[in-house]
């Protein structure tokens, strides 16, 4: 049910292959609950992850599920690296593909250069996040986490708020929810907003009050600061004023809905930390799901190995 | 056309055996938990566990294992894993944990089995129930206790069907089609 050799985005799984992900991943849930965490069957494998853009939580995430997986990571540190000298990426993947290397994680700021590499790697390349086009493992933790909240994804309301334009895990997350039935409402100001959003499948709202109304699920976005420079916005008390996820904002959704976050946040700006830090937040559930996920990943690909 | 091995009486009947024999081996079901292997296995520990129940008049911890993550042919195996729950529900430490399983061929099951249990802990001792015992063993693995013996030819396959499947209880030996 799930034989390619590498992950590169949601848009091209099925979602019996999204279902089966998520099962493998809710076992291993279970193993991280155990004393002892680590299971055996990627002994003797070796994780390298390639990231050109900095992260804290996938990095450490992937790090931890291919521990608990007993498999070897190595942390290559594009700074300190020969791609300073100028080395291609190309050649880079190479060379680590000739270090021994089973599964290459890459982070990119440029859409495109996993499914670039995994044509030319026999390496299981996994994507862990290119440019604003995808970041399949968060949305795959997304799942897992409305999953353990509510029944089924079939016509739950997922409201999701933000930079949707530059969102790499708004767009997996999309992909995803829509193929398992979902209604998904994207709520941004209109220069955040994909030129293409209609192609998408989802309804679109410029007023986040009516965008929230009656929602299972609030899943909002961290601002890209660091994408910001362009003038898309006046300003970000602004922008948390007309944007921001604020008590009486998650009243307006259903009593029981949940509130997301992919992290890391910016308080204040997409965020109220009474928000954050409330009975309804599930922000760092998602962070433990993420290892799960990231263990199911690695699992299912190596399994695929001959 | 299968041929079958043993009816539902002769699998009560073995059943019955087993549980007696657990107990009386153990001395009583004091520091006793039953496991069952995912996925024959766990149906006939229940089973056990409430044969056990009836002759002793209390309760026995029963737990399922799954074995997916410790098996030996994972990068060879062509179909894909389907991973199912472990529960073990009580500490295993300085217990006699007895592993059930429905049929022991290779052994390999065995093996993995024991590496996942002492992952949860450090047993006093572990025994083996098997209701089949079909030889061609590749590990130096032995069953404490055996409902039937059967010696097979490596190209048969046992099936044991249980009620719990919605199906008749009967184990039948099947001869493998050989490859075209």
């Amino acid at each position: 049910m799930f034989e390619s050799k590498d992950l590169l985005g949601i848009k091209d799984l099925s979602p019996e292959e999204i279902s089966y992900i998520l099962d493998t991943a809710s076992n291993f849930k279970d193993v991280l609950k155990r004393d002892i965490k680590k299971v055996p069957p990627l002994r003797g494998k070796t994780v390298v992850s390639l990231f050109f853009e900095p992260s804290t939580r996938t990095k450490t995430s992937f790090a931890l599920a291919a521990k608990r997986l007993s498999a070897d990571f190595v942390n290559f540190s594009v700074s300190t690296s020969s791609v300073v000298k100028g080395e291609s990426i190309r050649d880079t993947a190479l060379t680590i593909q000739s270090l021994g290397a089973d599964f290459v994680l890459i982070r990119h700021s440029s859409s495109g250069v996993p499914h670039f590499l995994s044509k030319i790697v026999d390496m299981s390349v996994i994507n862990a996040g290119d440019g604003a086009n995808e970041h399949p493992t968060q949305a795959l933790l997304d799942l897992l986490t409305i999953q353990s909240h509510k029944k089924s994804f079939k016509g739950l309301s997922v409201s999701i708020i933000g930079d949707i334009a530059h969102s790499r895990v708004a767009k997996s997350n999309i992909y995803a929810l829509t193929k398992l039935g979902a209604h998904v409402r994207v709520i941004c100001p209109p220069t955040l907003m994909p030129a293409d959003v209609n192609r998408l499948g989802v309804e679109v709202y410029h007023s986040i009050d009516d965008g929230i109304k009656d929602a299972d699920v609030i899943m909002t976005l961290r601002l890209q600061l660091e994408r910001q420079t362009k003038g898309y916005l006046p300003s970000l008390r602004e922008y948390f004023k007309l944007y921001g996820i604020n008590h009486d904002r998650v009243k307006l959704a259903k009593k029981d809905a949940i509130v997301m976050h992919p992290g890391p946040m910016n308080r204040g700006v997409e965020i109220a930390s009474s928000v954050a830090d409330g009975p309804q937040s599930v922000i760092l559930e998602q962070v433990t799901n993420g290892i799960a996920v990231r263990m199911a990943v690695l699992y299912l690909l190596g399994g695929v190995r001959k | 056309m299968p041929k079958e091995l043993l009816d539902s009486k002769e699998i009560k009947r073995a059943l019955t055996r087993i549980s007696h024999e657990v107990i009386e081996r153990n001395k009583g079901i004091d520091d006793l938990c039953l496991v069952g292997i995912q996925r024959g296995g766990v149906l006939l520990a229940k089973r056990i566990a409430s044969i056990v129940e009836s002759i002793e008049d209390r309760s026995i911890d029963t737990g399922t294992l799954d074995i997916t993550f410790y098996r030996d042919d994972f990068h060879q195996a062509l179909k894909q894993p389907v991973v199912k729950k472990t529960d073990i529900p009580c500490s295993i430490t300085d217990k006699t944990v007895v592993l059930v399983d429905d049929v022991l061929f290779t052994g390999r099951s065995i093996r993995a089995a024991m590496d996942a249990l002492i992952d949860f802990g450090r047993p006093a001792q572990i025994q083996l129930a098997v209701l089949i015992d079909r030889g061609h063993r590749q590990l130096p693995i032995r069953p404490d206790y055996v409902g039937k013996n059967i010696p097979t030819s490596f190209n048969e396959r046992i099936e044991v069907e249980l009620e719990e499947d919605n199906k008749r209880d009967r184990v039948t030996l099947v001869s493998k089609k050989k490859k075209e």
